[in-house]
């Protein structure tokens, strides 16, 4: 495959050493000479009217992938606790690999960690690997990619998914370049084609103001990442299925990044993805005193408080309240949105929440598009009213 | 130290806002930054270099115009810049990028460290980085929110996760990609900016060929995802808007919320 010269024909007349954009054609003796600075881009060929210069450059082909099946999500555990979005994930990987008729994988990576295994088959998994080595106890992205390659390639998954955590987004790019696999990040759809049997991976771009939906035609495994919270878990009525315990080939040179020292902080303030309820404030609420009928009304639905980033910047919340592009996703049965605007960054961690409610003053403002009740006026009015009605209805039972 | 920093230009999307009909982004009128990660990449690397002598080579791929990019680059110290210009580099994914960027770097020659920000506003991927570390065939260290001491050939990095930080050493040559958490990002020197803008500047353009590759390698032609459509984030909720006065407004949401079982 390449272009070449045919010397018979080329007469020396320099029309292509003009056509080449990169300096890659010589004249060698009377005839025209392609050099290894030659890029293929074939702009000679229709230069030449001699006809001289030739090409076999086939145009580019979808490989045969019918040999890579079932849908693999890594399921990332920490201090042998697995992580809620790995959970979520074997949700979407049943949807998908219904679609597809193939199977749910889990793959489990730690130490003394074979006995959350259970735990995966539970959520949808009906096979788990589990590689279990002290080498691979805390996250380390040379010994994960190297296990991780190791069992894609024997057993060639189509699909292959990974939560978007700090660890998923640092060990995802490394693992697909490997791989030589394609890879979509952030993902907050994921869906087959119909036809194609493709994956079909959505995600925001541009801070959230566009949403582009990707294919990954040209290699396997697809290979996508979705941050927590987008997806959700669901438990398989009758869990069956086996686990698979993997040796593990982890080399000295897989070892050259070594942690020395591993400084856990106390995270100030809950997780809010955990709750059911939220009552969440922005620019609207004015200022911290604002944010007291928040706290009062959130207690009063067994819920908890969070806001946009304005808030947290303001310095009304604290940033592990912080809901959106830049904070965290949250999916709760209740949103009440009080004086939110509804920015897309906002709209980003919130917009999958089961039932929002929103109350601004501007009735055009963006929040309401993805509520499903709106109120029209003034937060610092009908939030207190609003837990004064909430009250008196939870006194009469 | 030789260092090489990978920077991006991106529409300041802070800015960027949605055509309501047809559902494309607006760009006129839009600032070109450099991607705010990238300038606490920068500060590392010419903070680096003032520590332990060396020289830093900022690289970016982009269209010509991102030229302003390296410029400002410049201006904060960067001894040298390339700029990967080409119409065959235009519609990468990741897999291309990171190819196009790792034979750049290997043919700047001898490199002890490649420090890259992040992720950059406009994809917020975060996969540049790792991937041309992988590329390179090189250890590298994501999320680094401080750089604790370079010696004997080995840095120590600390890296901010979920939970806390975490300490790494790894020899070089190496990559790391920053947060912001790292530093504070210097102003432009006047003078080097005023000269940049005078093309006095050390940048260098290099193209498709320069780096060694084949139309199918980069770009689009290389790349294995593909965008297959764009659209605006739409909700699939109809809204009720609630009616009357406050009092009624409240009491009819909560016998809604009642109903839906929320309370």
């Amino acid at each position: 495959m390449g272009i070449w010269v045919n010397k018979e024909l080329c007469n020396g007349c320099k029309r292509c050493l003009k056509a080449c954009q990169y300096n890659a054609i010589e004249l060698v003796e009377g005839k025209a000479f392609i050099t290894d600075r030659c890029t293929l881009c074939c702009a000679c060929v229709e230069f030449c009217k001699e006809k001289a210069i030739l090409s076999d450059i086939p145009p580019r082909e979808v490989p045969d992938f019918s040999q890579w099946k079932d849908v693999w999500v890594f399921v990332e555990q920490r201090d042998g606790k697995v992580l809620k979005v790995g959970l979520e994930l074997l949700g979407m990987a049943q949807e998908l690999a219904s679609a597809l008729g193939e199977n749910v994988v889990g793959v489990l990576l730690g130490y003394n960690v074979a006995s959350k295994a259970e735990l995966l088959l539970k959520y949808g998994a009906q096979k788990v690997y589990v590689a279990d080595s002290p080498e691979l106890e805390a996250y380390s992205t040379l010994p994960y990619t190297r296990v991780l390659t190791e069992l894609v390639n024997a057993h060639r998954p189509s699909i292959f998914l990974i939560g978007a955590t700090i660890l998923g987004r640092d060990l995802a790019p490394r693992l697909s370049r490997r791989l030589a696999a394609g890879l979509t990040a952030d993902c907050t759809e994921l869906s087959i084609d119909p036809q194609e049997k493709i994956l079909l991976q959505t995600r925001p771009a541009f801070g959230g103001n566009i949403m582009a939906t990707i294919a990954n035609r040209f290699s396997r495994p697809q290979m996508a990442t979705v941050r927590p919270g987008v997806m959700e878990a669901k438990e398989v009525a009758d869990p069956k299925g086996e686990v698979i315990n993997v040796d593990t080939h982890i080399g000295p040179q897989d070892l050259i990044v070594e942690l020395i020292k591993y400084q856990k902080e106390a995270k100030a303030g809950v997780d809010i993805t955990e709750a059911k309820v939220i009552v969440a404030g922005g620019r609207g609420m004015g200022d911290k005193e604002g944010f007291e009928s928040l706290w009062n009304l959130a207690h009063l639905l067994n819920g908890e408080v969070a806001g946009t980033r304005v808030a947290v910047e303001e310095g009304w919340i604290p940033q592990s309240r912080q809901v959106g592009q830049t904070g965290v996703t949250v999916r709760p049965e209740l949103y009440i949105a009080c004086g939110i605007s509804g920015a897309i960054q906002h709209r980003a961690g919130m917009m999958n929440s089961r039932y929002i409610v929103a109350i601004n003053k501007d009735p055009h403002a963006p929040i309401f598009q993805v509520a499903d009740w709106g109120i029209v006026g003034d937060v610092r009015e009908i939030v207190p009213l609003l837990a004064e009605e909430l009250k008196e209805r939870l006194g009469r039972g | 130290m030789e260092i090489v920093v990978l920077i991006k230009q991106v529409p300041n999307t802070t800015e960027v806002k949605i055509d309501p009909k047809t559902g494309n982004l607006i760009r006129e009128g839009v600032d070109s930054i450099i991607n705010p990660d990238d300038t606490h990449a920068i500060e590392a690397a010419v903070s680096l270099k003032e520590k332990y002598g060396g020289r830093v080579t900022a690289i970016s791929m982009g269209p010509p115009q991102a030229v302003d990019a390296l410029s400002e680059a410049i201006a904060m110290g960067v001894d040298k810049a390339i700029l990967l210009t080409d119409k065959p580099f235009a519609g990468a994914d990741t897999w291309a990028t990171s190819t196009t960027l790792g034979k750049a770097i290997e043919k700047v020659g001898k490199y002890d460290l490649v420090i890259a920000g992040r992720q950059a506003i406009d994809g917020d991927t975060a996969q540049i980085g790792p991937q041309v570390a992988e590329y390179l065939g090189i250890p590298h260290v994501s999320y680094v929110a401080g750089i604790e001491s370079v010696e004997e050939g080995r840095i120590i990095v600390k890296k901010a996760v979920e939970d806390g930080y975490q300490w790494l050493r790894m020899p070089f040559p190496c990559l790391i990609t920053v947060i912001s958490e790292i530093n504070q990002p210097r102003p432009f020197h006047l003078a080097r900016l005023l000269d940049a803008c005078r093309e006095k500047a050390p940048i260098e353009v290099w193209n498709l060929a320069d780096v060694g590759l084949k139309v199918h390698q980069a770009g689009l032609m290389g790349s294995l995802t593909q965008v297959i459509k764009t659209f605006s984030p739409k909700s699939k909720r109809e809204i009720k808007m609630l009616n009357g006065d406050v009092r009624s407004q409240v009491r009819e949401l909560l016998s809604q919320l009642k109903q839906k079982k929320l309370i």
